[in-house]
């Protein structure tokens, strides 16, 4: 009886050995925080009332060991009381097996590549694993947490919010959203030098591309400075970044969308509708010019080739072109011919209205 | 001591338990991320794990320390950079145009001491430090043109308001490490809509004058065609003024009393006198 209930206090003991490091492993080796009210309300007596579950760890985890190797040792050399028999070797054996194992799944660490370590002992900051199995103390003393270096992170800032509108240098305003990427460079720093990192990034990049954008236009901002000003900002982040040792590296920026707001966007259509027209303008202007160019030429070179043979045959080639020409053109027309002078110039006006008459129905038909 | 632990197993459990506990309390572990202030019956003995600048992290500070189990009682203060954030507001510029302004501080506990006096917690820091940094940021920002808060000089603003912030700060073991001004927008309402107008306005602008500019490109471009056609036919026309003026009338003449498909002309009546010269073989003169 003695013995079974020492047992259950050694279980016991062991229990709180087992159940501090997993404990507190999830909280990233965190100590109890201070109560919120600032401490001033728990008295002495709030903490250590906490405290024991931690620190059992090591001593009395260690001591219960070291008692059941005596024990056992003893047990097997037959001397002392034996009672407990094979049950109780079964038990030591599978406390020493579990003690074993955490052990080893406490100490032996296998970091994946673009992984780092971060190791601290007793919460002081130790050394940096780097990827591939790294051995450190087991669980109280060391703590190791994993932090993933290479994997580029996105933070998208500005998507379609209508609110989300920056001023630009020339007071006018634009919608912009845009995306952060980055990783960590230096896994402790970003593990132990800002308080919301995450947020930080956020706050950093909303601050450094509002300075930039109000230091543009808005039609650099929405053309073609996008480019630089990503460089800006990347920049920028990076050395306020820097200034708070935060162990971030900013890998680029990444402007989505920059539009004038919905309210204005009709006028910027009308701006672009307008630049069509013009186009328009110019491309008909230069339509006429080409075709009235080209009738030059034409109507020149005809001249040109007629000149030539003129010249052969000048008086000739003249009556030629004047026969020809009002062979055609009266032949076409009503006549006249009026022989006498003395005859009363006699105007056929009704013949001529009925001419035109009878031409305009025959247009008709 | 096992014989003890045999015959009073109880005893020796709950011994076990008190000295376990009067050595977990007595070895506080402090990790990289917090200061502590060790208070003994409410006076502040110790500082552990103190912020100092440059020193690299893993130097001696954190780690296992050690305090009188129910004399002393341990206050975590946070060794991060810690971040404060205005709450929206609007700020006047001199030249009485509205702002709303959104900025934010990063700050560190310096003296967790001093802080621990003075504000006693951290939330307690955070609730004093923020009207501090409203009323900085207003003044210093009510002291410059609207144009001055949108431009380069804004950087120089914000350290001014850093300045004074960290004077303040200072008193409470809190160093300002950046003041920056996340957001500047205009207010809703009236400013608002009067950027759209003035942007509206600006761009109908823009569009008329690139209108216009198409327009005048192509006079230029038509004018330039005409000449470069009168040019053409002055080289060529020029060799005969005479001829020409006979050849060209010729052209006129057919366009204009036989025309073409394209082009049909009104019936015309002529009337000739004999004396004309195209009848001057009817006289049969030779």
């Amino acid at each position: 009886m003695t013995s079974f209930s020492a047992f259950g206090q050694r279980f016991r003991g062991l229990f709180a050995v087992s159940k501090g490091p997993w404990g507190s492993n999830d909280q990233g080796g965190d100590p109890p925080e201070p109560p919120a009210d600032g401490g001033t309300g728990s008295g002495p007596w709030g903490e250590p009332g906490r405290k024991p579950r931690r620190g059992t760890i090591i001593a009395p985890g260690g001591a219960s060991v070291f008692e059941e190797m005596l024990r056992r040792g003893r047990g097997r050399f037959g001397g002392g009381e034996g009672s407990g028999g094979p049950d109780r070797s079964l038990i030591l054996w599978g406390v020493a097996g579990f003690f074993l194992l955490w052990l080893v799944f406490t100490s032996v660490h296998s970091i994946a590549p673009g992984q780092r370590g971060v190791v601290s002992r007793f919460g002081r900051y130790s050394y940096t694993l780097g990827p591939g199995v790294g051995l450190t103390l087991p669980s109280p003393v060391d703590r190791v947490k994993k932090i993933d270096v290479e994997n580029i992170r996105s933070v998208d800032i500005g998507a379609g919010d209508s609110s989300d509108l920056m001023l630009t240098g020339d007071q006018n305003l634009l919608d912009l959203a845009y995306s952060v990427r980055w990783n960590i460079r230096t896994p402790e720093l970003y593990l132990y030098q800002l308080a919301e990192p995450d947020e930080t990034i956020r706050e950093v990049a909303e601050s450094a591309m509002r300075a930039v954008i109000s230091q543009v236009s808005l039609n650099d901002a929405m053309g073609d400075r996008r480019a630089e000003i990503e460089t800006q900002v990347t920049q920028r982040m990076q050395a306020i970044l820097d200034a708070y040792r935060s162990g971030i590296q900013i890998q680029g920026i990444a402007i989505k969308q920059a539009d004038p707001p919905d309210a204005v966007n009709d006028a910027f259509k009308q701006v672009t509708a307008a630049q069509q027209d013009a186009q328009t303008y110019i491309n008909n202007a230069n339509a006429y010019a080409l075709q009235l160019g080209q009738k030059a030429q034409g109507d020149a070179t005809a001249f040109d080739k007629v000149y030539e043979q003129y010249r052969l045959a000048p008086e000739v080639t003249r009556r030629r072109m004047y026969y020809e020409t009002m062979e055609q053109v009266l032949s076409k027309v009503d006549k006249t011919i009026i022989e006498t002078p003395g005859v009363t110039p006699y105007l056929p006006l009704p013949q001529i209205q009925k001419s035109q008459v009878q031409a305009q129905n025959g247009e008709g038909q | 001591m096992i014989d003890f632990i045999r015959r009073r197993p109880f005893i020796a459990g709950i011994l076990a338990f008190v000295i376990l506990f009067l050595v977990t309390s007595s070895f506080p572990i402090v990790p990289e991320t917090k200061q502590a202030v060790i208070v003994r019956f409410g006076k502040p003995v110790r500082i552990l794990n103190r912020y100092e600048a440059g020193k690299p992290i893993g130097a001696p500070g954190a780690g296992i320390s050690w305090r009188l189990p129910f004399a002393d009682e341990v206050v975590w203060i946070d060794k991060r950079v810690l971040n404060v954030d205005m709450q929206r507001q609007q700020v006047i510029s001199t030249d009485q145009r509205r702002l709303e302004v959104d900025a934010f501080a990063r700050y560190r506990i310096v003296d967790p001491l001093l802080m621990f006096i003075r504000a006693r917690s951290e939330q307690q820091l955070q609730e004093q430090l923020k009207p501090i940094l409203g009323s900085e940021v207003r003044n210093e920002l009510g002291k410059v043109t609207f144009a001055a808060l949108l431009s380069a000089e804004r950087q120089g603003v914000m350290d001014n308001v850093k300045n004074s912030l960290n004077e303040i700060a200072r008193g409470y073991g809190v160093q300002i490490i950046d003041v920056r001004i996340k957001r500047t927008d205009l207010p809703d309402g009236a400013p608002l809509s009067s950027a759209f107008d003035r942007m509206r306005t600006a761009r109908e602008q823009e569009a008329r004058s690139i209108r216009a500019q198409g327009g005048k490109q192509a006079q230029i471009i038509r004018a330039e065609a005409d000449a470069n056609a009168a040019r053409t036919y002055a080289a060529s026309f020029g060799k005969d003024a005479q001829f020409y003026d006979f050849y060209r009338a010729m052209q006129a003449y057919r366009a204009t009393f036989v025309g073409d498909k394209q082009n049909p002309v009104t019936p015309t009546t002529i009337i000739l006198s004999p004396n004309n010269d195209f009848l001057k073989q009817f006289s049969g003169r030779p």
